[in-house]
């Protein structure tokens, strides 16, 4: 039930940002630290540190946040109200995964004013796997009246590394869930800031105008020469500082997040360059499994750190 | 007798693993009680989105007691001896050994090992959980901090154990932190709290009390009758589909079917494509109105949930979804349409040059360019114009560029038929472009236009010859490519179209043998006697001994046609009572000859001295096969069949009346290899048509 307090801005069926606060306060009060998006391109809420590497290693965990993430060959010039090549994800991680973990889900779905008892939601079958990052899980799209709302995902593999404690990640489509929560039918037409009038501001109003000028660019302008150089600067890079991090007895790592910053670069690169069409199927293969060879690299590194589980010297 | 029950409680299973799951479980526990000696009445399995249950009925309270009775040493063996009997036998002392006697051993030590059976409870605890630890899902998985492995977390076990008319027991034990106990759970949305079950009848109706219809066939039942009902109650007809209805009994625990409606305007979309939508991504059945024969603007979707507001919010979100799927659909079909229209076949053609069809075997655009060279030749073969069935190939594969197609592969082919369609294509070509993917199986229906049929020949030749040349065959059960079901495809559009073609002027042999062995799959399938076709087969295997006698038998396979009209003159033939005679009198020629070439170390035939021929019989016979011989070589040369089995029936009489009169193993030497040889020719002229030693009876 949403909180009845919440002033009809505030209310997560009324505005955008409204839904984002309503999953802030629920995740905070379940004892998430309560993260700020990646400062870099991911093309999903996973590739953010605090999932990717969070989820490799001994220690317990839980965070959420919300993650822009980008998929160059989603763009449609602003032209389908379904599709971006920018949105947004709410990711939850809790590790070791709870028992109640789909209890916890519902309740959150509740909290933002979907009724359980009159909306059917269903956990439909749904394997996840990462190619790029060597990671895959077991889970659920989780559907709202037929709707795909939420993905649910028991991480069993991450960076090529088995979990052990196993994670559960929620992963919310925003946009999807507000446009059901509002009724609207496009996504341009959602409410932003849950005011009326003169006082609204829609998605549309904030981020139209960045889908039509995105899209050009992905499809028709981005420098392929340039993202070509930059995939390679960003692998010799990922691989220069994943040498220098070990410690002379190569028992712990110090530096393992910046080499990984290197392979988010590369992978949101690869996706630049597959959506100019410049990169045939065969060289594909090989460009994905050179990524995750670095997310692999960077979660051994991971490992050897305080955070992956090996106590400071 | 007591009864079983056990309830593995866990997050949702995927719908597709269910009922396999629900036989492994039935098959697992019993098998494993009746090893142990627990021998049961009967084992019914259920499966529900969160929960695989078993129920055994009429098992024994324990298991029987047995004895045994174990021989040891001789009296006064040494000490090691009866030390190492005792450990063996877990005998305290050799003491509460008997003594027994024997005439040749003498006297010596037995035990005698009563064991009383274990209480059921504590067999059944010892097998359930080795059977979950090593359950067979197809994917299976870890979480939290365990090391269990299931299909999605189990939560919680239900065991119990007891007579009918007592308060079952618990059968205890413990997995990763589980306990075993009599508690489950009902629907997650429309039940609350913890649910007390003591046996199967009990767990059924409390169950279906807290809105759990536990029996998948029975929500099956259910979703179908429901289903029916509605759409009648619209004045439509539910588009049944078995596969969907499967998939949605494993997705609900409490099915509620619910009807919406979309826009009329998307009925401009191929019904096809409206089908492949709503089916693929919101598992919902469409309905079609009798009166048009064509789709309606409806669909039924089943939900898991007794609404408050009785299904109109659910109703209303599922149209919101399925309005946004079929607008994606509309523009796809929209955009091919234009695309179409404005851009000439050529330059979508020039496009499968990216599109790599095998790293081996090129591009997409080369395949094209060889299947349309291939139908133009086999065109004239199958009475297809060739110039068309050119054209038809190069369009055939277009629709695999059309958005459509790229978001619903399953309806390929159709849309190259609508497309063409609205393009004004000749409607030859436009029906060449869906059939020529036919037949996709044994079921399948086989094109019969000759443009279809020469386009798809030519798909599927090009397909089996190309992967033969990189030697990626069929091994055993793998055969990634369906090559099997390519040649089957040749061998269906052959014969049921009665086309005469021969094979090895397109094929290489050992891509040859490939199709004799679809086609002897096929001809048993359909019923003809494997001996026959072997018998058939055989002819071009075997440099035989009738070669000479017409010369085609080396070639016969590669025309599948005149194989399978043979085989079945042949049966015909057989089933005459000169037929059977005949081949009763081949066989014995054949006998006689093996074991007579094997003593002498020679082979027969090859030519009877007409001077040698003495008896009456044997003169008869000679004649009638010099009589034969070119006849039947005439009526096969024509294929002829009947006339050729026409003229074998002549030899009946001859060859009987020689087996009755003469002796083959004559005193004289010359006489003796003359009759031989003559046997011989019983032989060769019979392989004209068929090995006979090859045939049954």
């Amino acid at each position: 039930m949403i909180d009845p307090a919440l002033p009809p801005h505030m209310r997560p069926d009324r505005s955008f940002q409204g839904l984002i606060l309503a999953l802030h306060a629920f995740w905070a009060d379940k004892g998430c630290v309560v993260l700020q998006p990646y400062d870099m391109e991911v093309g999903a809420g996973t590739f953010h540190p605090a999932t990717t590497l969070r989820a490799i290693g001994p220690k317990p965990w839980k965070a959420a946040y919300v993650q822009p993430s980008r998929r160059p060959k989603d763009g449609r010039y602003g032209e389908n109200p379904n599709r971006l090549q920018h949105y947004y994800q709410y990711q939850v991680i809790l590790k070791p995964s709870p028992a109640d973990l789909q209890d916890l889900y519902l309740a959150s779905l509740d909290a933002i004013g979907i009724d359980l008892k009159l909306h059917d939601v269903r956990f439909v079958e749904d394997d996840w796997e990462s190619p790029t990052l060597g990671a895959w899980g077991l889970g659920w799209e989780c559907w709202c009246d037929g709707m795909e709302v939420s993905q649910f995902t028991y991480f069993q593999q991450v960076a090529g590394i088995e979990c052990a404690p196993v994670s559960g990640e929620l992963t919310y489509g925003l946009e999807r869930l507000a446009m059901y929560v509002q009724g609207v039918e496009n996504v341009y037409d959602l409410n932003f800031n849950g005011r009326e009038g003169a006082e609204k501001v829609t998605y549309g109003d904030v981020f139209l105008q960045a889908e039509k000028e995105y899209s050009r660019h992905n499809f028709e302008h981005a420098d392929t020469a340039m993202l070509l150089e930059q995939f390679r600067m960003a692998e010799s890079a990922a691989a220069h500082y994943l040498e220098a991090g070990w410690s002379d007895d190569r028992t712990r790592h110090l530096m393992a997040q910046p080499a990984y910053d290197q392979c988010i670069k590369a992978s949101h690169v690869f996706n630049l360059l597959d959506a100019r069409g410049v990169i045939s199927v065969t060289e594909r293969q090989s460009y994905i499994l050179r990524v995750r060879e670095l997310a692999k690299a960077c979660g051994a590194a991971w490992l050897a750190t305080e955070a992956g589980g090996t106590p400071a010297a | 007798m007591p009864d079983l029950l056990l309830e593995l409680f866990c997050e949702e299973i995927p719908a597709r693993m269910q009922a396999g799951a629900a036989d492994s479980l039935r098959k697992l526990v019993t098998e494993a009680l009746v090893e142990r000696g627990l021998l049961y009445e009967g084992a019914k399995a259920f499966v529900t989105p969160r929960r695989l249950a078993l129920a055994v009925h009429g098992l024994p309270a324990s298991q029987p007691d047995t004895h045994e009775e174990r021989k040891g040493p001789r009296v006064g063996a040494p000490q090691a001896a009866i030390d190492g009997f005792l450990k063996a036998s877990g005998l305290a002392s050799i003491d509460q050994a008997k003594i027994e006697s024997d005439p040749k051993k003498g006297e010596f030590y037995v035990a005698h090992l009563h064991r009383h059976g274990r209480p059921t409870p504590e067999v059944i605890a010892e097998i359930v959980p080795a059977i979950i630890r090593a359950f067979p899902w197809p994917k299976s998985m870890r979480w939290g901090s365990g090391s269990l492995r299931w299909v999605r977390p189990l939560q919680s076990i239900v065991c119990t154990f007891g007579p009918e008319t007592e308060e079952p027991e618990v059968v205890p034990f413990e997995i990763d932190g589980i306990a075993s106990g009599d508690v489950t759970r009902g629907h997650r949305f429309l039940s609350s709290g913890a649910i007390r079950v003591r046996r199967l009848d009990d767990w059924m109706t409390k169950l279906e009390a807290a809105f759990v219809v536990v029996d998948r066939e029975r929500r099956k039942d259910i979703i179908l009758a429901d289903a029916r009902d509605l759409a009648l109650a619209h004045g439509l007809e539910l588009v049944e589909d078995a596969g969907l209805l499967d998939e949605i009994a494993g997705l609900v625990e409490w099915p509620v079917v619910l009807i919406g409606s979309f826009d009329e305007s998307f009925l401009d979309v191929p019904d096809e494509v409206i089908r492949a939508t709503i089916r693929a991504n919101q598992k919902c059945f469409v309905l079609k109105d009798p009166r048009t024969g064509r789709l309606a603007n409806r669909f039924i979707l089943v939900s898991n949930l007794a609404a408050t507001d009785g299904g109109d919010a659910i109703v209303a979100g599922n149209g919101r979804v399925i309005r946004a799927r079929l607008s994606d659909a509309k523009f796809f079909w929209d955009t091919d349409r234009r695309t179409n229209a404005t851009v000439p076949l050529a330059d979508r053609l020039a496009k499968f040059q990216n599109v790599t069809f095998h790293e081996k075997l090129g591009s997409q655009y080369e395949r094209i360019q060889r299947i349309a060279a291939l139908a133009e030749t086999l065109a004239p073969r199958v009475g297809a114009d060739p110039k068309l069935a050119r054209e038809a190939a190069l369009y055939a594969k277009s629709d695999l560029r059309t958005e459509v197609v790229g978001e619903f592969p399953e309806v390929q082919g159709l849309m190259g038929r609508y497309y063409a369609e609205l393009e004004g294509l000749d409607p030859q070509i436009a029906l060449a472009a869906e059939e020529h993917y036919k037949p996709q199986g044994p079921t399948d229906r086989v094109p019969t236009a000759p443009v279809s049929i020469a386009v798809a020949l030519a798909d599927k030749l090009d397909t089996l010859t190309g992967f033969w040349a990189i030697d990626e065959k069929p091994t055993g059960s793998k055969d990634p490519f369906a090559l099997r079901r390519a040649a089957l495809g040749v061998v269906r559009i052959v014969l049921d179209n009665g086309l005469t073609l021969k094979l090895s002027e397109f094929v290489e042999p050992d891509l040859l043998a490939f199709f004799a062995d679809r086609l002897k799959v096929h001809l048993r399938e359909q019923g003809a006697r494997h001996d026959l076709v072997d018998a058939v087969f055989a002819l071009g295997q075997d440099a035989g001994s009738a070669e000479g006698a017409t010369g085609t038998q080396k070639t016969l396979q590669d025309d599948l046609l005149l194989v399978v009209k043979r085989v079945e003159a042949l049966g015909r033939f057989l089933r005459t009572e000169d037929g059977k005679n005949l081949l009763a009198g081949t066989k014995r020629a054949a006998n006689i000859l093996r074991i007579e070439e094997k003593k002498d170390g020679v082979s027969y035939g090859g030519g009877v001295d007409i001077t040698l021929l003495h008896e009456p019989e044997e003169r008869a016979l000679a004649d009638a096969i010099a009589k034969a011989g070119p006849l039947i070589a005439t009526a096969l040369g024509a294929e002829d069949f009947e006339g050729a089995m026409g003229v074998m029936a002549s030899l009946r009489a001859p060859v009987d009346a020689f087996f009755e009169k003469v002796t083959v193993n004559a005193e004289d030497k010359a006489l003796r290899a003359n009759r031989l040889a003559l046997l011989a020719d019983i032989r060769a002229i019979t392989r004209q048509v068929a090995d006979f030693e090859r045939i049954e009876g």
